[in-house]
């Protein structure tokens, strides 16, 4: 069973949308008893840093929600702000991250381009390469396409925990793996059929 | 490398989809979910749905069919019409919309776009402007489906948008709605030199070939169009169309 936080923000139906049309059995996580059955866990994000955090606080799953991927080690996969929650902390808000890995989220560095030719934020189509084998990009071709729409990047402390690059301004880091901590900068929930084959992976892990 | 978009534009007007020209006379060329559906096999960029009933009638959004649309779209959805609060734009995103769309409550309160963007993300805000040509140069910013003039320039209404947060702009062009002329090439240029968010273009995109073009001379632009996408040959028959990947790819070539 895949649990989805809902912690007001998010696709949350995107993904129960995508996991029942794979006959994959999913359910909404609106409170902590909501966790009993679910074996990995999707954290969604659309949103500003500080709102995010301050949203997920609010909701009162954030404990059980550590309990579960720290103690438990459930997979669990963070989308988007979802990922850069996942951080120490942020260059878009003031308040703390949830720590999980040892990283900083911060804002492309346009000192050096020509901003007409880059325009933040980051959105659309962009390439993920992989850096080493990758299982949630299996059945996918290297260098698939994902959809984007950020302006700040997961900046993580040990080179170890990136498991897979795009390039925009600057090479960043667009899947993180730490243990069975996920990231992906990117939304599969809004990427066609390569979406679909990573959310699909991830459920196999 | 990131790759141009090539979005559709969908107008919705008593719960139909339809096309304009000039903003005037809409045509009815079919039901919005089923149109979704189609541009998801046909693996679109993006989709932009705009509700061109809200603002003008003073409705709320319409949260059940944006919710619908939602549920149904594989691709990031930009949803406008209506919006004129934050709490209306927080809960359009909590439906699965990924970036809802400002016009004239943006420039009716411009503040508000500071508002909205300072709790969703900037990434998720889009100001849409209907421009028109002036009749000596330069544009002019209309709202209410181009039915009144806005009295603020275009240029100091793009820096103190983008100032206040906005995270992309679509420039929609009155006179080349509908036409299949073209976009307005030199609107592009007069634009993107104030600007360092995403631009999007709509109006008057004929063929493939006007994307390509477009994309050719400005690199990184958002391409979006209504009629091109909805309309085949020159009766203008209603059919729900898009690039496949081997077309889009000859497309993004010309440039990358």
């Amino acid at each position: 069973m895949i649990g989805i936080i809902d912690y007001g923000l998010g696709n949350i139906r995107a993904f129960s949308n995508i996991y029942e049309s794979l006959d994959i059995p999913n359910k909404i996580i609106k409170s902590e008893n909501d966790f009993e059955d679910v074996q990995k866990i999707i954290l969604p994000g659309v949103g500003a840093f500080d709102y995010a955090i301050t949203s997920l606080r609010e909701s009162l799953l954030l404990s059980r929600l550590n309990y579960e991927v720290l103690e438990c080690n459930k997979p669990v996969l963070g989308i988007c702000v979802g990922m850069q929650m996942m951080a120490n902390n942020s260059e878009e808000g003031k308040l703390d991250g949830l720590g999980w890995i040892d990283a900083n989220v911060k804002k492309f560095n346009l000192d050096k381009v020509d901003i007409q030719k880059f325009p933040l934020p980051h959105m659309g189509w962009n390439k993920v390469t992989n850096l080493t084998e990758n299982e949630l990009l299996k059945n996918l071709n290297n260098e698939s396409r994902f959809y984007f729409l950020h302006s700040y990047y997961f900046d993580e402390k040990s080179s170890n925990d990136a498991i897979a690059q795009s390039a925009y301004i600057e090479k960043f880091t667009s899947i993180v793996k730490k243990n069975n901590i996920y990231g992906v900068q990117f939304h599969p929930e809004k990427s066609h059929e390569n979406g679909i084959q990573l959310l699909k992976n991830f459920s196999d892990l | 490398m990131l790759n141009p978009r090539i979005i559709p534009c969908l107008l919705i007007h008593k719960n139909g989809l339809v096309k304009t020209k000039n903003f005037k006379n809409p045509k009815y060329v079919g039901d919005p979910i089923n149109a979704v559906r189609i541009f998801n096999e046909k693996q679109v960029d993006e989709l932009i749905v705009i509700d061109i009933d809200a603002t003008v009638n003073n409705l709320e959004p319409n949260y059940n069919l944006i919710e619908k649309l939602a549920y149904e779209c594989r691709m990031p959805l930009c949803y406008g019409g209506g919006i004129h609060n934050a709490k209306q734009a927080l809960q359009i995103l909590s439906l699965g919309v990924e970036k809802i769309s400002l016009s004239s409550a943006a420039l009716n309160s411009p503040k508000l776009v500071k508002e909205i963007s300072n709790q969703v993300g900037s990434q998720s805000v889009v100001v849409v402007l209907d421009v028109k040509k002036k009749f000596l140069g330069g544009y002019e910013i209309y709202t209410k489906n181009a039915a009144k003039k806005i009295r603020i320039d275009l240029p100091s209404a793009l820096r103190e948008f983008q100032e206040l947060g906005a995270g992309e702009f679509v420039l929609n062009s009155i006179d080349n709605d509908g036409m299949k002329n073209g976009y307005d090439i030199d609107l592009i240029s007069k634009v993107k030199k104030h600007i360092s968010i995403p631009l999007t273009i709509l109006g008057g995109a004929g063929s493939l070939d006007d994307i390509a073009k477009t994309i050719n001379k400005f690199g990184i632009i958002g391409c979006a169009a209504g009629s091109l996408f909805v309309f085949k040959g020159k009766y203008n028959a209603v059919l729900i169309n898009y690039p496949n990947a081997s077309i889009k790819k000859d497309i993004l070539k010309m440039n990358f």
